[in-house]
């Protein structure tokens, strides 16, 4: 597919240069944020108080648009990758080492060989939770290669029932034949939005404010007391599912009175500096919003393991922007997220998610859905922030050496798709396994059923809830009653369906490394 | 820093976690890795052992000359396969002596066997004797197996009571007339009738396997009706649709419907449908989707987790990324992107043939992909097939060739590895398809890689 060419081994070696010549321009401090509330300043770019926050930037802009005469300056914005095709502007191609979506006007993507590669086993409609549960969907076996086929000609529309797909990516798990199923499903959706769907309709406009989280939570944060209340007012429920289609059972998510990046800012950033081992974290737009004491309990384990934490500017990374199919939407935040994650790369660091949905855009659909100069050096680079500790540090043996939580803890465990798919739908449960006076236990690998917007649709609610009956069962059923997920919105679920208490294991980790 | 563990499993089906679970009764610290949802989910859920022994050479040697896609040879010209077989274990030593039961030794099949029983409990019968069972399939043949789900407990051949085969028009490639009919073709010693009902017109026409067991699992009113009372209702019309040889009608004792009854909660499904209907009630086995297959893979995934084995799927391992000494040290995992190391003591390489993917192949030649074992393969591509489509094809029985610790050995016979072992159906030697041997195989070869592995990994 498109992210490995043969060029990529080259490029590699080459960006150890360029990283080392980035650093030799001044080590990056980690600096405090200036900018007010929500503008998102970079932590690594030193503050000398003179350069605005966005002339800094249209500086960075104009020197990469002048060309490749001032290497520092790219190897600082681009992580050192050179593009295969000199990115997206370059008119000429390199017969040896091309992007495929790079011969095809307009960005659409040839996934005949993954269409090829689908031999009708069905494994993926078995595995696929709406399928289950919905008659009218036909299943992503042929949402994905059949619906591929049917559209190549062009005079095909794309079957309305795309938006019933919850873009849970179970059907990539399952597919013996690594078929690129959502892929095609993201494709086709983005497909649909664009050309069948009417603009003005309810539907749109619902779906468009659901994709759009993050600009809601920003504005709603800014009075966060108000908007919690005003949000689950019950009459302003009642009005929110009759005219825009969100279901009244749902509560929305409290907002913090403080957000991430203002209790970042306010504790003077990094509190480590460590050139060797560096971290970006990508927060994402709920632990930023919603739930703070998630990413400041990343930050704490981090710096426990010795690590510099740095908090580039970033968007939304584009989860509800693909399961709506707003692919433009999901552009214009990837671009921001790419460019920042990037020059962040270029300065050292690894990235790290601790929302799974967010890993799995950063790594999976930003490769296979955009173009975007270094995003495969992003995805290449992007952990999620248990997984990268597994890896790099020996997490089990620090936990030994803790001893455990000051009090005994028994979590109903669910493990996200978009973990599952990632590979780590087990690593809370092996994480905390011999972990002094903490039990985990795994609920099953039922779907909970809200996918993100997909639950907050009203005429999804119904199904979003048959869905995870199952999880709801199990979690009743384990000895816990506090729940816990990597998934901001499999959260909302768990506490929806059980009334339980809802952490992330990065806060048992913090509670059980005593960081 | 890598991830470690004593024994690293590759591999995600029946072989990798016989392996897993048996190096780690060995004492081993155990971890598993699958590149994708195990494969268990399209498996028939039948735990075949060895039901045939087909012959290995045509009745008339090959015609002379050069090797081309045009040696013609008749299908009669290969003598009928030996079975099916009472006893699988009185089979093996008629087998090639490459054949992985040769290597691994009938004991070995034996106790992958006990363990396959202690892993499933209740869910499985057919551990109380060695003999082999019949059991109708989905395309009306009768196979013998070693194990079958309780579910399909009532409808072996070899009970004599009078059955109905139940079928759906929604469910097209399943037609219980045509299936009641080669099934008495078959000569089973039982009076069978098919009849199709209404019930799963309810769903869409191309309604999920899944969607309907989920509606049974739940008893999901259909049209205001429960649903298992409904297909209990749909099928009572039915009851009396077996002719006997003499003409006479008899009630049926026993009702078979195709491998949908509930998914987490088909014993409960199928025991109401029983006392509904007043008869035995049994699944027959599908293809994929497979519910049974389904409900191995949660069963023995529990196992796993009770055994204390680690498991991850969704990350491939791609390749050995140092060995020294003859020995893998660690191998790399592709983490959607990145490679992540994993350490371990010894290796288990249970990835699957051909079709699971364990093996790669092109013109060129046949490859196993994670270790580069070697793989036994004439150099002419003409020589991996013979033209008769049931004859006895080379390809089927490509694969690594293992010695008796099951270690993959190279094109001299020497060890390619000293800490790799293979199990399942990425091992060569066995044509599984004709023998019906493919869960025999995992098992006997499971146990023993998981064994010899620990063995290695605790010296």
């Amino acid at each position: 597919m498109t992210r490995h060419t043969d060029d990529d081994g080259s490029a590699e070696e080459s960006s150890e240069d360029d990283r080392g010549d980035g650093r030799d321009r001044g080590e990056p401090t980690p600096g405090v944020p200036e900018a007010g509330r929500d503008e998102q300043p970079s932590i690594f770019v030193p503050d000398d108080g003179e350069i605005p926050e966005d002339d800094a930037i249209g500086a960075r802009d104009s020197e990469a648009a002048a060309g490749a005469d001032d290497a520092a300056t790219r190897a600082a914005t681009d992580g050192g990758v050179e593009s295969a095709t000199g990115g997206t502007d370059s008119t000429d191609l390199d017969p040896d080492a091309y992007d495929p979506v790079d011969v095809f006007p307009g960005g659409d993507l040839d996934l005949r060989e993954g269409a090829d590669s689908c031999y009708k086993c069905t494994s993926c409609d078995t595995s696929c939770p709406v399928a289950e549960v919905d008659d009218e969907f036909p299943g992503p076996k042929f949402q994905g290669p059949e619906q591929w086929r049917l559209k190549r000609k062009g005079d095909h529309d794309i079957d309305e029932s795309i938006t019933s797909c919850s873009n849970c990516m179970r059907c990539d798990d399952a597919c013996p034949s690594s078929v690129p199923l959502s892929q095609m499903h993201n494709e086709a959706r983005g497909q649909f939005v664009e050309r069948q769907m009417e603009k003005l309709s309810v539907e749109y406009v619902r779906n468009r404010l659901l994709a759009n989280y993050r600009t809601s939570a920003r504005l709603a944060s800014m009075f966060p007391r108000t908007a919690s209340f005003a949000m689950n007012f019950g009459p302003a429920r009642w009005a929110m599912e009759k005219v825009m289609g969100i279901p009244k059972e749902r509560d929305f998510p409290e907002f913090a009175t403080e957000t991430f990046r203002e209790w970042w800012k306010a504790r003077g950033g990094a509190k480590v500096e460590n050139p060797d081992k560096r971290v970006a974290y990508f927060h994402g737009c709920y632990s930023n919003y919603n739930t703070p004491e998630v990413g400041k309990a990343m930050v704490r384990v981090y710096e426990h393991f010795g690590y510099e934490v740095m908090v580039p500017p970033q968007k939304c990374s584009g989860t509800p922007m693909f399961a709506n199919g707003m692919l433009d939407d999901a552009r214009r935040h990837a671009e921001t997220n790419v460019e920042n994650l990037v020059e962040a790369i270029g300065e050292g660091a690894d990235v790290i998610a601790s929302c799974t949905s967010c890993s799995m855009s950063l790594r999976q659909e930003y490769p296979e859905l955009f173009d975007l100069h270094g995003i495969d050096d992003l995805a290449e680079h992007t952990f999620e922030a248990m997984e990268y500790l597994r890896i790099h540090e020996d997490l089990e043996g620090e936990l030994d050496a803790a001893g455990g939580p000051d009090e005994e803890r028994e979590l109903a465990y669910h493990a996200p798709c978009h973990a599952r798919n990632q590979g780590l739908a087990r690593q809370a449960v092996e994480t905390f396994r011999d972990v002094d006076g903490v039990t985990v236990e795994d609920v099953g690998d039922s779907c909970s059923g809200i996918s993100g917007t997909y639950g907050w649709k009203e005429e999804k609610y119904e199904k979003s809830m048959e869905i995870g009956e199952e999880m709801f069962e199990h979690m009743e059923d384990a000895e816990g009653d506090v729940g816990m997920t990597e998934c901001p919105t499999c959260a909302m679920q768990m506490e929806h369906g059980t009334g339980y208490e809802i952490e992330h294991p990065l806060q048992l980790l913090e509670d059980s490394l005593g960081a | 820093m890598a991830i470690n563990s004593d024994v690293l499993v590759v591999g995600g089906g029946l072989a990798a976690v016989t392996a897993a679970v048996s190096a780690a009764r060995e004492g081993s610290d155990v971890r598993l890795v699958s590149h994708k949802a195990s494969t268990l989910r399209q498996a028939s859920g039948l735990i075949d052992a060895l039901g045939y022994v087909p012959a290995t050479e045509p009745a008339k040697p090959l015609r002379d000359g050069p090797p081309t896609a045009g040696r013609e040879l008749d299908r009669d010209e290969w003598p009928d396969p030996e079975g099916p077989l009472a006893d699988p274990f009185e089979g093996i030593g008629r087998l090639p002596e490459s054949h992985p039961y040769r290597i691994a030794g009938s004991d070995a099949l034996r106790d992958g066997l006990d363990l396959f029983d202690d892993l499933t409990g209740d869910a499985y019968r057919g551990g109380h004797t060695d003999r082999n069972a019949l059991v109708p399939t989905f395309g009306g043949a009768v196979k013998p197996t070693a194990r079958y789900p309780a579910a399909a407990e009532a409808g072996l051949a070899s009970d004599d009571r009078p059955a109905l085969i139940v079928g759906f028009r929604s469910l097209t490639e399943y037609d219980a007339r045509a299936f009641a009919g080669r099934l008495e073709a078959a000569g089973v010693p039982f009076d069978v009738a098919g009849a199709e009902v209404e019930f799963a017109e309810a769903f869409r026409a191309d309604a999920k396997i899944t969607r309907v067991a989920k509606a049974l699992d739940h008893d999901e009113e259909i049209d205001g009706v429960p649903a298992r009372e409904a297909l209990a209702k749909a099928v009572a019309p039915h009851l009396h649709d077996v002719v006997d040889g003499s003409g006479g009608v008899d009630r049926v004792e026993r009702v078979g419907f195709p491998a949908f009854l509930g998914d987490d909660r088909g014993g409960e499904v199928r025991a109401e449908l029983a006392e509904r209907l007043g008869a035995d009630v049994f699944e027959i086995p599908m293809g994929p989707p497979s519910l049974p297959g389904l409900r191995l893979e949660d069963r023995l995934f529990d196992a796993l987790d009770a055994e204390g084995v680690r498991f991850e799927t969704g990350n491939p391992v791609v390749g050995v990324e140092s060995a020294t000494d003859g020995r893998v040290e660690t191998v790399a995992v592709d983490r959607k992107g990145r490679t992540a190391p994993y350490g371990a003591d010894a290796f288990v390489l249970a990835t699957g043939g051909l079709v699971g993917k364990g093996l790669d192949s092109d013109r060129e030649g046949v490859r196993e992909p994670v270790f580069d074992c070697h793989v036994d393969q004439p150099a002419d591509r003409y020589e991996w097939f013979v033209d008769d489509a049931f004859g006895d094809q080379p390809y089927a029985r490509f694969g690594v060739r293992p010695d008796e610790r099951m270690r993959p050995v190279d094109g001299g016979g020497a060890v390619q590895y000293e800490n790799v072992f293979a199990a399942g159906g990425v091992v060569g030697g066995a044509d599984a398809a004709r023998e019906k041997s493919a869960s025999g195989v995992s098992l006997a070869t499971g146990i023993v890689a998981g064994r010899q592995a620990a063995t290695e990994a605790t010296q």
